[in-house]
């Protein structure tokens, strides 16, 4: 297969994430932005969802690209697609339908899911827009080395970095400790409130280390899996 | 219709009892506003919108805001909220309507001091009575407006509908296109409205969801330094209580009675708001980078001419077009209240189709276009969508090709 884009070139890539409430959909979207950022990439982020609720669809997009991107509100046709949940899919809890509508040809989908989820009829057309279809069980990745399910998001970012090199570990790992590992600060504290802010700020970094790990995992296995894929990423 | 006025080489103009170098609220350091927008050392930051709300607030010596939590919202409100705790003002509190937090600003403002709120869709609509009220008074009170679909049927997704319900309010209205237009004008837009021959409300508007919940590159000052505090000796009206008109007449009006001086007396302090928005385009020049407008690639046909987010979404297209062959110029309105007749008069001259995206039903942007050019033929009202849905570039793309005549395929999704 041919790639969407000429090798070595860098071109801008839109990536859609449809979750359910709580999932953390908006929160990797913002992960992603902000690794792109951190490595000199043009990148924006923004959510789209309904009166906030659990299980509700939530939709949130990534767009990351060689010079500033004025794109704004839902994407409509996006390059990558990464769906978080297998009710996304099997009770239609998405935006669009089906699900992978409006993906470009030659895009990606990664679904979260130890099985295949897709009709006879939805491999039929996402082959013939040359769609490559990745499942990860990214589920049972977070709750295997993150220790909670609400790390499936580590686990989903990790797959789309790993296929699609849009952004690197490195700058994950910076990203995530940017929005997370914020220190403390102490003021004018005791040395008990001192004690206190210590241990809670261990119990974070124990946190953090735990997501990452989720996220290099899930990164590696991908990694493993896009090349022996059809899949062809540009160089970014 | 407006004369042209020259931005270039003005300055905004200070109250006498500025200092300079004076301390500010917390760490903060007074600074000149024409070195703290133009010369200043900035440096990047990757925020939501809201938080780039927050980011200008700290530095605008704000002495209150009133705040009203309602769906849809940006969390602007509750960020300076977490800044009012911090000591970057001087008040905070929660109202207990959207009504109550504009009358809540009035009062704040009719004692002197510098207030800013947000508002967004069904809130700015509930709130609607007190933004004439307010310009009436003079107030150079600041609402940020982060637009929001008005109902029915629901909808609290971004629609700049709202906007057209502001146009009249005697408000200055300015719209927003990038975070960075954000940030820029909301610390600019105190130093317009507080002019002593502007002294008006502001309603600043950005796009709700494509810029508050976006997290995009900003540039904001590195130095820990702030705007001056608000002179309220600069109004150009007498402090106002209730023996000193205009509250005077609202306890015992004059207007009430039919008589051609209560007509009169409305109708001039009417027309003296307009004129103190029309004056108002000097000092605006000054900090819009010497325009009311925006332009690139004027000598093309075809021009798309639109505000806030839809300019974004316009200059995607243009880039798609291109790609095929086909040349697209635009037009970036920056202010809606001053409207820039002349300046667009002269943008349009050479156009021969010109095309009016816009996030809302009305096409309320394309009317006013229509009202101020010549041939207004060659003006396209659309594409439109409205309720919150997203104007994928693509959609300008197969709307303007299908304005030329050109052959299109439906862009109806994959699968």
């Amino acid at each position: 297969m041919s790639s969407p884009h000429p090798s070595g070139t860098m071109k801008r890539m839109n990536i859609r994430i449809s979750g359910l409430g709580g999932q953390g959909a908006v929160t990797a979207a913002h992960l992603l932005a902000m690794a792109a950022n951190a490595m000199g990439k043009f990148s924006i982020s923004n959510p789209f969802f309904g009166a906030e609720k659990r299980m509700a669809p939530a939709e949130s997009y990534v767009r990351v690209g060689p010079d500033k991107i004025y794109d704004r509100g839902e994407l409509v046709f996006p390059e990558v697609i990464l769906i978080f949940h297998p009710q996304v899919i099997t009770m239609q809890k998405s935006y669009t339908a089906p699900f992978y509508s409006g993906i470009k040809k030659g895009g990606l989908v990664i679904i979260n899911t130890d099985v295949d989820l897709l009709s006879e009829e939805d491999h039929q057309r996402l082959e013939e827009d040359e769609v490559s279809v990745y499942n990860i069980d990214a589920t049972t990745l977070a709750l295997e080395i993150g220790g909670t399910e609400l790390s499936t998001n580590m686990a989903m970012i990790g797959a789309c970095a790993g296929i699609t090199k849009v952004v690197d570990m490195e700058a994950l790992d910076k990203a995530l400790k940017e929005r997370f590992g914020k220190k403390y600060v102490a003021s004018g504290g005791t040395a008990t409130l001192d004690e206190a802010i210590k241990k809670k700020y261990a119990k974070k970094e124990q946190l953090l280390q735990k997501n990452l790990d989720t996220m290099q995992r899930a990164y590696d296995i991908s990694s493993e899996w896009a090349e022996s894929a059809t899949y062809a990423a540009a160089t970014y | 219709m407006n004369k042209k006025v020259d931005g270039q080489n003005s300055r905004i103009l200070l109250s006498e009892k500025v200092k300079v170098g004076s301390k500010g609220p917390v760490n903060l350091t007074v600074a000149d506003p024409n070195e703290m927008f133009f010369e200043a050392k900035r440096k990047p930051a990757f925020l939501t919108g809201s938080e780039v709300i927050k980011e200008a607030i700290r530095r605008a010596n704000l002495d209150m805001s009133v705040a009203y939590p309602i769906t849809p919202q940006s969390e602007a409100a509750a960020l300076i909220g977490e800044l009012f705790s911090e000591g970057y003002l001087k008040e905070y509190f929660r109202g207990e309507s959207e009504f109550a937090v504009m009358g809540q600003c009035a009062g704040a403002a009719f004692g002197g001091a510098r207030v800013f709120t947000t508002t967004a869709g069904p809130g700015t609509l509930r709130a609607m009575e007190n933004f004439p009220m307010w310009a009436g008074s003079r107030l150079p009170i600041q609402v940020c407006v982060t637009c929001r679909g008005i109902n029915s049927p629901l909808s609290i997704q971004p629609d700049t509908l709202e906007l057209y319900y502001m146009l009249e309010t005697g408000a200055l209205v300015w719209h927003a296109e990038t975070a960075q237009d954000l940030y820029d004008w909301i610390l600019g837009g105190f130093m317009v409205a507080e002019q002593p021959d502007v002294h008006l409300p502001l309603a600043l508007a950005c796009d709700g969801f494509f810029v508050t919940h976006t997290k995009d590159n900003v540039m904001i000052q590195e130095d820990e330094i702030c705007l001056p505090e608000y002179d309220p000796y600069r109004s150009p009206v007498p402090c106002m209580d209730m023996e000193v008109p205009p509250i005077r007449m609202m306890r015992d009006p004059f207007v009430m009675k039919s008589n051609y001086i209560s007509y009169m007396t409305h109708a001039s302090w009417q027309q003296e708001v307009r004129a103190a928005i029309d004056r108002s385009r000097k000092h605006t020049k000054v900090i819009m980078g010497g325009s009311l407008i925006e332009t690139e690639n004027l000598d093309r046909e075809i021009l798309l001419v639109s505000s806030g987010t839809a300019v974004s979404q316009g200059r995607e297209a243009i880039r798609l077009l291109e790609e095929e062959g086909i040349k697209v110029g635009l037009v970036k309105i920056k202010s809606l209240r001053p409207f820039p007749f002349e300046e667009l008069r002269e943008a349009t001259a050479n156009a021969k189709t010109i095309f009016v995206p816009e996030f809302n039903v009305a096409g309320w942007l394309a009317r006013e276009i229509k009202a101020c050019i010549p041939d207004n033929q060659r003006v396209i009202a659309g594409p439109h969508v409205a309720g919150g849905m997203t104007m994928p570039s693509e959609v300008i793309v197969m709307e303007i090709k299908k304005g030329l005549g050109m052959k299109v395929e439906a862009l109806s999704g994959r699968g």
